[in-house]
């Protein structure tokens, strides 16, 4: 299976208020097939987030390697890493991290814009897919906090995104939202042939994924820290 | 467009703060461009409005006194010359036409003026221009206790031909001095947006033998308004009244001279422009502080757009647009304080002096100003735009937990 996202040797470090320098995130080795979906289990603070961000371009990496879809995500310009986000990944967030000042439509237009381009329809389909037909002049305040994690999922499949990054996505409902909404995550990137890559602590989270590995396992900061 | 929607969501979001910047921006254009449009179009009109005379000769006193008094009808008059002198430029041969005022009265401090007939039959107030009365009206006859009015003051006393008056003695209103003659209406002159416009215009004798004047006074004249055969001629009797005489002062050109008042006061259009320039300066700060104030709250959101894929020259380039859009509104506000301080402004000076700006005339500072004031708001939009620009979006988006 050709990998969608291949990571070599990728360490991040953050100086500490002591003046320390703590490294977080040391990976010798990971991939993602394409379609593929996985989920990583790992405590808070161990770093997943920071891998995720590392991933998706957010953070520029102290020294390693990211391919998505054979790019390398480091060696890439700021701009360049904004444009190959936009274009190839779709990151969803544990607060949603919706625009509140906009519709939910114009939250998925928006960020359909920064890559190929906002299309309407497509959106509009999107939303209708996951339930949202009736809500898309709603603001977000205006939903129901299952409706924006829908919204949120919507924003990050719009754009037919390669590779989908989910971080803690059930961490903000109820155990009942929370199996309804992962499993449209799932659903949903099958339909547009998007890898999952699932960070989470919530075993209920993690039962429904039949790939399933330790954060600590992949990390080698987190095994020196015995996490 | 994705830029156009980022702004006009946030400027929405922050509607109020919105409101008042533009507003404070509008303040300023509004009087940037009243201060600089009143100026010029005020000096232009003050040195054009002449009543169609070259100069005056009057009693011995500064020129612009003379003019204020004898072509603007404001001041006191300096004093009188006799007619005597009034004769001998009248006679002069560089001298085309000469007509005589007396001051000296009002009618509930509306000025009234002694004149000749020629005034009317004879002068251009402006080129091509000539007094022409209202339907139903006349001039006055000489030696006759009537009157002509200029429009403003016909409309302002709503007077009409047949009305009647007594004069007041004096140019400042006084109860206590009406004059017994009695003067009737007997024309309305038609508006000529010039001081003429403020006057009760009567016979010259009849102002020069009002009971109450002094005897001695019947055989002077206030001033003489005087055309000239060619623009030489002037400084001749220039020469003759003001540098070899010393009894009396011939006031030429009447343009420059009134220039002279506009150098005088050139301080006050200064102070104006500072005043208005600091107001600028304020609005344009407003924009700085309301929107570098809004970027606690909208740094998340900004943090979200880098996250979605925006570049930083995006988010920069979203909130500077956001800080011109806030200018460019200003600036259209600023035309609205504009169209009403000209009004407020142009209304104060028909009813001091009689002279009318016009209102609608362009003036290069009406594009110069909003697009200045876009390019401060743009300006003062990059110290928050920076902030913007250097969010640091992990950091900014990590859950608070």
């Amino acid at each position: 299976m050709l990998a969608m996202l291949a990571i070599h040797g990728l360490t991040q470090s953050f100086l500490s208020p002591d003046g320390r320098r703590n490294t977080v995130v040391d990976v010798p080795a990971f991939s993602l097939g394409a379609g593929e979906q996985l989920a990583l289990r790992g405590e808070s603070g161990s770093g997943k987030t920071t891998f995720l961000h590392l991933i998706a371009g957010i953070l520029a990496a102290d020294s390693g390697s990211i391919h998505v879809e054979g790019i390398d995500m480091v060696s890439l310009s700021e701009p360049k890493r904004d444009r190959l986000r936009a274009e190839k990944i779709g990151y969803i967030f544990q607060t949603f991290n919706l625009l509140q000042g906009h519709t939910v439509l114009e939250n998925v237009l928006l960020g359909m814009s920064f890559g190929p381009g906002a299309d309407r329809s497509r959106a509009r389909a999107v939303l209708e897919r996951l339930g949202l037909g009736e809500r898309l002049y709603h603001f977000p305040r205006q939903l129901s906090t299952g409706q924006q994690q829908r919204v949120a999922v919507a924003r990050a499949l719009a754009n037919r995104p390669k590779l989908v990054l989910a971080d803690e996505p059930t961490g903000n409902l109820d155990r009942r939202n929370a199996t309804e909404s992962l499993a449209l995550i799932r659903e949903t990137c099958r339909e547009v042939g998007a890898a999952l890559l699932l960070v989470s602590h919530d075993e209920n989270a993690l039962a429904q994924f039949s790939q399933v590995k330790n954060f600590a396992d992949i990390n080698a900061a987190q095994q020196g820290a015995g996490t | 467009m994705t830029i156009l929607l980022i702004v006009y969501r946030s400027l929405r979001q922050h509607a109020l703060s919105t409101v008042v910047t533009a507003c404070s921006l509008a303040l300023a254009a509004g009087l940037l461009m009243t201060v600089w449009v009143v100026k010029t179009q005020s000096q232009r009109t003050f040195t054009q409005t002449t009543a169609g005379f070259d100069a005056v000769l009057g009693a011995r006193s500064a020129k612009l006194q003379l003019v204020l008094n004898a072509i603007f009808h404001l001041e006191a008059s300096p004093g009188n010359l006799a007619w005597a002198d009034y004769e001998q430029i009248k006679q002069h041969p560089a001298v085309k036409t000469a007509i005589p005022i007396a001051v000296g009265d009002n009618f509930r401090g509306w000025r009234i003026v002694g004149t000749v007939p020629e005034l009317f039959s004879d002068v251009e107030y402006n080129p091509g221009r000539k007094y022409t009365l209202a339907a139903g009206g006349r001039f006055f006859e000489t030696g006759k206790h009537e009157a002509v009015v200029g429009s403003f003051v016909a409309q302002q006393l709503g007077w009409k031909v047949g009305a009647t008056f007594h004069p007041f003695h004096g140019i400042a209103f006084d109860e206590q001095h009406e004059h017994e003659e009695q003067y009737e209406v007997v024309g309305i002159l038609e508006p000529t947006n010039s001081p003429a416009d403020r006057v009760i215009w009567t016979p010259l004798e009849g102002v020069q033998t009002m009971t109450g004047h002094n005897p001695a006074a019947a055989t002077e004249v206030s001033a003489v308004l005087i055309q000239l055969r060619s623009p030489t001629a002037g400084f001749m009797l220039d020469m003759m009244y003001n540098k070899q005489g010393n009894r009396l002062t011939f006031a030429y050109p009447v343009g420059a001279i009134v220039g002279e008042l506009f150098a005088k006061i050139g301080w006050f259009d200064r102070v104006l422009a500072l005043v208005a320039y600091l107001v600028a300066l304020v609005a344009a700060g407003s924009v700085l502080a309301s929107i570098y104030a809004s970027m606690s709250a909208r740094r998340r959101d900004l943090a979200i757009l880098r996250a979605l894929g925006a570049h930083r020259r995006t988010v920069f380039g979203a909130v500077v647009t956001e800080a011109a859009v806030i200018g460019a509104l200003g600036a259209a506000g600023g035309f609205v304080v504009y169209c009403g301080l000209m009004v407020v402004v142009s209304n104060v000076i028909r009813v001091q002096t009689g002279v009318v700006l016009e209102r609608v005339a362009w003036h290069d500072v009406l594009w110069i100003c909003p697009l200045a004031m876009v390019g401060l708001a743009a300006l003062s939009g990059m110290v928050p735009a920076a902030k913007a620009y250097r969010i640091p979006v992990a950091e900014t988006l990590a859950p608070a937990s």
